[in-house]
């Protein structure tokens, strides 16, 4: 099997197919102004079709009453980009926040304006959409001008009135200088911008937009959309990936009135008025498959990995010569991190919704991506991809794994060969089995420590996954950093923020492995081995907050721990202090301060909101979360056996932002959780004296550890 | 085997004839067409789908509609009244309790119920109470300082 085809890759290969025409969009709008803008990168030049013109990728249109509208395929996931964007675009503006309406991820209105990914919203789409504001306001301005006959300079907008600045009842909204006008502009060049200090709503917190419709059970997500004349599907799922199908015997279902089996190749569903009865009747099915044999499970995998692992690639660019590297060390130090699959299980399983009205397809989908998904199923169905439009209402969760959805696939199928609207929801059983997995990796370091405490030999293979968060930000003279062949049978994706979890977890605990060898205090040896001045002042931060204090042993017992990080542009460092029950092997963090330089920041109430989730996140990888398989069969099927973080785990969290509000915006989705694997095995090693190389840390794990501990 | 269950829905009689062994939650959702309840593991596990019965919290992908037969159910659509949010509603949304919101009625209704139970629950009482309502997105001690606030907001109430 090539895993590649299983690799759910952050690749926009298909994005592009789709033709951006002002026509398809800008028909039906009414009057008042347009401003068409191209946000990330547009498409190359061999893939614009004739005719076409992509000069845009994302409009905001001011309507004649005054109304704001900003039209982009981003995804409401919980992550905030539905306040956040709308709070950007009505401080440029200078427009109250409740007059911007952000219709969002529908490739019938919105072109393409990238996926929902990386942390790419605010720090991608934020910039250009702020530039857009103010090339509206500058048009408002204009116009006003002429009208009230005040130069230009002379005006200013408070609350979408423009008003001469001598004479305050001299005045016009938005509302008065879009009627009648049809004006349509693209940004073409960079419009000055506010800037720190002229913001009225950007840097301050602002309480989430969409929070009346989720709290009153209003607020619409897939699963949650009527039709007429749909019917609900559930899928037979196979016993293991890799499985095909032998034989289908559905006579017990197909007999029963109100009940349908649809089989499109290795795809079976049941299909009833409710959903219920559907997935009752799953049981009746009688499917036979041909299993591939297993190979490993999830305690053989990482032998597996490393046994297979062929020659490997040196990534990035390598630095010195590991040879000198081993010549200067007074010590060295080589150790194997292993960190098994993690599922994203988000709250609302995968769900899609599919309706044909003639040619054309209708897809509604909880999906990070509705473009590529738009162009995949497309792609399933052999159609042509302007036959397919995709919705993507509000979404419970994303993570990653709603980058992969291949059940909005499944449902278009279903509904072309029963020839009615289909929803097909997954269970929390088929969730757990077509989940894109972080992939389980083992990690392999050699290092050297010189007599005075500097790091001078970094050598690091990393077995399974990729390299983002690998890459050294301690500045040692001599490294490398190695990827080898992956082997997955379960299907594996991105989760928040791939990798890094697990490349972070890799490198701090060894961090930590070397500082004790040398005798330097964790921090001490960070600060020795960091140059940057940017990362510094994170670390010195967080030490002032944790109130760090160097211990006189190691371990100290007091179970205090560091973990640094980098991700997306961001430097991060967690501190955390943990409880140990040594006789159960329970562990209970008890506080946990993250340190970010983020940028300028937009909105921090959703950036608390982000890294207060991250780090609850980062705890369930830390210390329970690991999916159970031998060779393509997941043996998980629920939250009994795949335990989430609940409120009794939930640390004090204490976040600082560093000041930086003439950097530009990063994203604030990733960094807070790829430190926690890190940071809770280094403080489970100053609490015990027992190293843990393993996450999740389970109560077994650390029993284990603290049999064997020297 | 369809039967006739009549019940209280939100303070409105309804009746629906179906088969009584199906999951409570299904026929709020399909049937009623009241899709504020939500599925999230279907075996009791992860308390999205919890309502209340007769002032109790329990989860209605693992009950029996037929058992729900002469009771009192509410929904979170049933929460706010004549467009007045609840307490516990105004308190999520203050403190941004929630993020994707998949949860969220779940976690409404669940502390609905704690607050009726127990009108002053300490901090570690809300924790214990709320343990098996599960959120993916980390609100958890949002969560809490929200049911803390509404309650403080409901005793000033009484």
């Amino acid at each position: 099997m090539n895993e590649d085809k299983l690799q759910v890759a952050e690749s926009d290969r298909d994005e592009n197919l789709y033709p951006v025409s002002r026509r398809r969009f800008l028909q039906g709008l009414g009057g008042g102004i347009v401003i068409l803008f191209a946000a990330g990168e547009r498409p190359a030049r061999g893939q614009r079709r004739r005719g076409e013109r992509p000069d845009f990728n994302a409009y905001l249109h001011i309507g004649e009453d005054g109304g704001v509208t900003c039209y982009t395929s981003k995804v409401e996931l919980g992550q905030g980009p539905m306040t956040s964007l709308a709070q950007t675009l009505a401080d440029e503006l200078d427009v109250s926040l409740d007059s911007v309406d952000m219709v969002m991820s529908d490739t019938a209105r919105c072109p393409n304006d990238g996926p929902t990914w990386g942390s790419r919203t605010t720090p991608g789409f934020g910039p250009i959409l702020r530039a857009a504001g103010a090339e509206a306001r500058a048009v408002l301005i204009g116009l006003a001008a002429v009208r009230l006959k005040v130069p230009k300079d002379r005006l200013a907008v408070e609350d979408g009135v423009v008003f001469d600045k001598t004479r305050k009842s001299r005045k016009v909204t938005y509302a008065q200088l879009t009627k009648g006008k049809k004006i349509e502009r693209r940004l073409e060049g960079a419009p000055k911008v506010k800037t720190v200090g002229q913001y009225n709503l950007i840097g301050k917190p602002v309480n989430r937009l969409d929070a009346a419709e989720k709290v009153t059970g209003q607020a619409k997500y897939t699963g949650d959309i009527r039709i007429p004349g749909m019917v609900h599907a559930r899928v037979l799922r196979p016993p293991s990936h890799g499985a095909k199908l032998k034989s289908l015997d559905s006579a017990a279902v197909d007999s029963q009135d109100g009940y349908q089996v649809v089989r499109d190749g290795e795809l079976v569903a049941v299909l009833h008025k409710y959903p219920d009865m559907a997935e009752n009747a799953l049981s009746k099915l009688k499917a036979e498959y041909d299993i591939p044999e297993p190979r490993f499970d999830d305690k053989t995998v990482f032998d597996y990995f490393i046994k297979n692992a062929g020659k490997g690639k040196v990534n990035g660019r390598p630095a010195g010569n590991l040879d000198t590297g081993s010549r200067l060390a007074k010590e060295v130090v080589e150790e194997t991190y292993l960190n098994g699959y993690v599922a994203h299980a988000t709250m609302e399983t995968h769900t899609a919704l599919a309706q044909f009205e003639g040619d054309n397809l209708t897809v509604w989908a909880s999906s990070q991506t509705p473009y590529r998904h738009a162009s995949e199923i497309a792609r399933e169905l052999g159609i042509g991809a302007e036959k397919v439009r995709v919705i993507v209402p509000f979404v419970g969760g994303g993570f990653g794994g709603k980058i992969a959805n291949a059940q909005a696939v499944q449902a278009a199928k279903l509904a072309r060969k029963a020839g009615k609207p289909v929803l097909l929801a997954w269970s929390r059983a088929d969730e757990f089995f077509y989940d894109t997995f972080r992939p389980a990796a083992a990690v392999k370091i050699k290092s050297g420590v010189d007599a005075s405490g500097k790091i001078v030999l970094w050598d690091y293979g990393i077995y399974g996954m990729g390299s983002r968060g690998a890459g050294l930000f301690y500045d040692v003279p001599h490294n490398r950093i190695t990827l080898y062949q992956r082997h997955h049978r379960l299907l594996t994706g991105a989760w928040r923020a791939p990798d890094n979890n697990t490349n972070s977890f890799a490198r701090e605990s060894h961090i930590d492995v070397m500082a004790a060898r040398a005798g330097i205090d964790p921090l001490d040896f960070r600060l020795r081995n960091i140059k940057d001045a940017k990362f510094q002042r994170v670390i010195k931060a967080g030490a002032d907050k944790f109130g760090w204090t160097p211990a006189k042993k190691s371990p100290s017992g007091r179970g205090y721990g560091i973990a640094c990080g980098f991700d997306v542009g961001v430097p991060v460092i967690l501190f955390a202090e943990v409880e140990v029950n040594e006789r159960t092997g329970a562990v209970q963090v008890k506080r946990v301060v993250c340190v970010q330089n983020l940028g300028l920041v937009i909105n921090p109430e959703g950036v608390a909101l982000q890294t207060e989730g991250g780090v609850t996140m980062g705890l369930g990888y830390a210390l329970t979360e690991e999916v159970n398989f031998t060779g393509g069969a997941v043996h998980d099927q629920n939250f009994d056996t795949y335990e989430l973080p609940g409120f009794s785990w939930v640390p004090k969290i204490e976040m600082v932002l560093i000041e930086a509000d003439d950097e530009s915006s990063k994203g604030a989705g990733e960094p807070a959780c790829i430190c926690m694997g890190g940071v809770v095995a280094n403080a489970v090693y100053d609490a015990t004296g027992a190293r843990l190389n393993q996450i999740p840390m389970t109560p077994e794990r650390i029993r284990k550890a603290l049999a064997e501990r020297a | 085997m369809n039967e006739n269950i009549s019940f209280t829905l939100n303070d409105k009689a309804v009746s629906v004839s179906t088969d009584g062994e199906r999951p409570l939650l299904w026929v709020l959702r399909t049937d009623l067409g009241l899709t504020g309840t939500k599925y999230g593991c279907g075996k009791g596990l992860c308390g999205a789908c919890t309502v209340i019965m007769d002032g109790m919290a329990l989860r209605s992908c693992v009950i029996p509609v037929s058992s729900v037969k002469g009771k009192e159910i509410l929904t979170i659509e049933g929460l706010a009244k004549n467009g007045k949010l609840h307490p516990i509603q105004e308190a999520f949304t203050k403190h941004d309790a929630l993020q994707c919101g998949f949860c969220t009625p779940g976690m409404i209704l669940n502390a609905y119920s704690l607050l009726l139970s127990n009108p002053e629950p300490s901090r570690q009482e809300i924790v214990d109470g709320m343990e098996y309502n599960l959120c993916r997105c980390g609100a958890h001690t949002r969560i809490i300082r929200a049911i803390e606030e509404a309650a403080q907001e409901m005793k000033g109430a009484r």
